[in-house]
């Protein structure tokens, strides 16, 4: 199979590492040797915010495990874009079988490593939010409540955009889909729906649930670091900004999953068997508005009138994030600022 | 050696003897005691290495096998009715990605109505699910037919169905011999993967395949299909050697030579079949038997010969196609009806409904007198049935009532003579 070398802009931005910081501290994907599981030549969108994502994880969990790992994958656009017969941009040995079952084929793979006494090779499953939200849903409990070994990674970008840009249960108030469009007296997707597998899968209580970004490779990479030191079921959920589905520019991917963090809209936690040990503090916080207006998906928030309504509605979505995370960190007395 | 045993410890007992390295099953009656007697054996460590897996349903069961046979394993599960169903997507999967997994389907009816009794609607669904299905007639056939379904398998890159009858055979305490470890061993080698998940050798199973190849890769398992048709023998051939016993293959005929009348079926139905044979030969009646062991790929060449010579064929159907002429019915009927023999398909035995040596006597007898319809159905109330339809077309806002026509049925103990 032919491949092409990275390329020296593909390690040297802050957003994938900064080649300038200690080497202890750079990232994998800063390293020119890195293992690029998800290879180039794919047919992923510009400013796809999963192929950035897969990337970073599986490198990281290649790193991690020193090549020994197999990947298996839900249906989505990660397979639709990187396996068109006879081409394949997968540099690690990887399989689909159907939408909702990828959780379970892990198990399976896990269980025929064990059986053949294999400690080594290690497990990852990775899906979009349908594949893990909705439709893979009952295989994905089933897989963490027998705390079968495998990391379980979620690129959620909040709706079906394989199909064309539909609800998922993972798509956000008030966004604007094919099947919640922005059109009669409550436009977009219904307020009070939507359920938080993160929160989900902390309820399981299995050895590791973090919540990640494309927008910081240093806290993802970690995250999969910790991951990978586990046995057991482990599940990283993964924002990946969607420039088609969202309405958003592709050089803005990485941007906008960093506002969905500043704004409190996207927490991001570290937990371990029930617990919630951890969350990022928002070093800059900013209103859901600059966050919401450079998306399509909300343009009819800001019409004319706006939405200062739904605006608002969304903003309590954020305060009660940041309230029950403890967003905003600690002073020094130890109370919540 | 020979034992008193029921069909589902039997069952668990030559699957363990197979060395699946990994079984995972979800509970349904009456698949449960053979998945019940694998889990004892791997728990008390006489099946090792195995992982045996309780999963969250049987679209799980499936689905970790083929994530387990992809990486290599030897895999085995078992289902019936709605939970052969409720895995469907996956079970065409499996087949698709030429995943060698066996499973068992202890046939039972599917609802609605519920019914957790025999018959053969659940494998006659799947039926195009691109597995090899073969049919067990008696519990020593469904220990046989299991040893040499993982062969056939793993030489075809293919999973197989063996189909036994739910309860009949399932629970059917009856003599059966199990083959020692050193004949299956012999008989079966270690698994050894065509294609399989390994880091040191990079592979993606499962991609996109387009319009250009799709038909293509669709083809191929056209070909590994009628490839088991021939493979299929001449595993019987090898398995009489090392076990030394005929037992399994495509087709089986009983008292056909010089047949009239000639009478196809699967599974375990054809024993009650063989003794009405047996007594109507006494009568003098020219009439015989043909059980196909191997449903798909379906043996055209070897039923055709089976039947050569025959004026009918009466086709006992364990499952209801409506709308149509039955599935096994419309196959065999194809496979005749241009040499100008009838085919007259019986739909009999649905959701437990016994099927008694009087009853099949009095149809074969109409079939014989030329009695029989092109399609009929065994022992049915006629009577209940016509009054419900009575009343549906006499009030078409009244919805069709499964209560109202049981009402109306006598109980049913009443009616096998």
């Amino acid at each position: 199979m032919a491949e092409q070398t990275i390329r020296f802009y593909q390690v040297g931005s802050f957003a994938i590492g900064n080649r300038l910081v200690d080497p202890q501290q750079r990232t994998v994907q800063s390293d020119r040797n890195r293992w690029n599981s998800l290879t180039s030549g794919h047919r992923a969108c510009q400013g796809c915010g999963q192929a950035l994502g897969a990337r970073y994880v599986l490198d990281a969990a290649m790193a991690a495990t020193d090549g020994q790992m197999i990947v298996v994958n839900a249906t989505g656009c990660l397979v639709a874009f990187s396996t068109q017969f006879p081409e394949s941009s997968w540099r690690v040995p990887w399989i689909h079988s159907v939408f909702g079952n990828a959780a379970a084929v892990g198990t399976g793979v896990a269980a025929a490593l064990k059986a053949a006494g294999d400690t080594k090779t290690r497990v990852v499953v990775v899906a979009g939010d349908g594949g893990a939200v909705d439709i893979g849903f009952g295989c994905l409990s089933g897989m963490f409540e027998r705390d079968d070994d495998c990391l379980f990674v979620c690129y959620d970008n909040e709706a079906y955009m394989n199909t064309g840009v539909q609800r998922s249960g993972a798509t956000p108030a008030a966004a604007r889909t094919a099947t919640t469009e922005a059109v009669g007296r409550e436009p977009g997707n219904a307020f009070g729906k939507g359920k938080s597998l993160p929160l989900l899968a902390v309820a399981h209580g299995i050895p590791y649930v973090a919540t990640a970004t494309v927008a910081d490779v240093h806290d993802l990479e970690a995250k999969v670091g910790r991951a990978m030191e586990l046995r057991g079921a482990r599940y990283l959920h993964v924002l990946v900004p969607c420039p088609l589905g969202w309405g958003t520019a592709p050089e803005d991917t990485i941007r906008i999953a960093r506002l969905a963090c500043e704004t409190g809209l996207f927490p991001l936690f570290e937990a371990a068997y029930g617990e919630i040990l951890h969350a990022t503090p928002i070093r800059r916080l900013v209103p859901v508005e600059a966050y919401l207006r450079p998306q399509r998906r909300f343009a009819h928030l800001f019409g004319d009138p706006p939405r200062t309504d739904d605006i608002a509605r969304i903003q309590g979505i954020a305060d009660r994030n940041i309230r029950r995370f403890g967003l905003l960190g600690t002073d020094e007395e130890g109370g919540q600022r | 050696m020979l034992r008193q045993i029921e069909g589902s410890r039997a069952v668990a007992e030559t699957v363990a003897l197979c060395r699946p390295r990994v079984v995972c099953a979800y509970p349904i009656s009456p698949q449960t005691h053979i998945i019940e007697g694998v889990g004892t054996l791997v728990k008390s460590g006489r099946l090792k290495p195995c992982e045996f897996i309780n999963v969250e349903s049987e679209f799980a069961a499936m689905s970790v096998l083929i994530g387990a046979s992809a990486t290599g394993a030897r895999t085995y599960t078992a289902t019936s009715s709605q939970g052969l169903l409720y895995m469907t997507e996956a079970v065409f999967n499996a087949a698709g990605l030429g995943l060698p997994i066996v499973m068992t389907v202890a046939n039972r009816a599917v609802g609605a109505p519920v019914n957790s009794w025999n018959d053969h609607s659940d494998a006659m669904a799947l039926r195009d699910a691109g597995w090899i299905q073969l049919f067990a007639e008696t519990n020593q056939h469904a220990v046989d037919l299991h040893i040499q379904a993982f062969r056939l398998a793993e030489e075809l890159s293919l999973p197989v169905m063996v189909c036994m009858d739910g309860f009949t055979l399932t629970h059917a305490v009856e003599r059966v011999e199990i083959p020692t470890q050193e004949q299956v061993d012999r008989f079966l080698p270690p698994f050894e993967p065509r294609l399989i998940l390994d880091p040191a050798d990079p592979i993606s199973i499962g991609g996109v395949v387009g319009p250009g190849a799709y038909a293509e890769a669709r083809y191929l398992a056209q070909a590994r299909h009628l490839g088991a048709l021939a493979r299929i023998p001449e595993l019987v051939d090898e398995f009489g050697r090392v076990v030394g016993r005929q037992s399994g293959g495509l087709v089986s005929s009983y008292r056909c030579e010089d047949a009239e009348t000639i009478v196809v079926a699967l599974g375990s139905i054809v024993g009650t079949t063989k003794d009405v044979v047996d007594q109507m030969r006494e009568e003098g009646t020219k009439i015989g038997v043909v059980h196909l062991t191997t449903f798909r790929p379906f043996p055209e060449a070897a039923l055709a010969e089976a039947l050569e010579g025959a004026h009918r064929v009466v086709v006992i159907e364990k499952a209801l196609a409506a709308g149509s002429r039955g599935i096994l019915g419309a196959d065999v009927d194809a496979l005749v009806t241009n040499r100008g023999t009838r085919t007259l398909t019986v739909v009999a035995g649905l959701g437990g409904r016994a099927i008694t040596e009087g009853s099949l006597r009095r149809v074969f007898g109409e079939a014989i007198r030329g009695e029989l319809g092109a399609v009929s159905f065994l022992d049915l109330d006629r009577e209940a049935v016509d009054r419900e339809l009575a009343r549906m077309a006499a009030d078409a806002s009244t919805p069709p009532s499964v209560a109202r026509v049981f009402g109306d049925l006598r109980a049913p103990t009443a009616r096998i003579v």
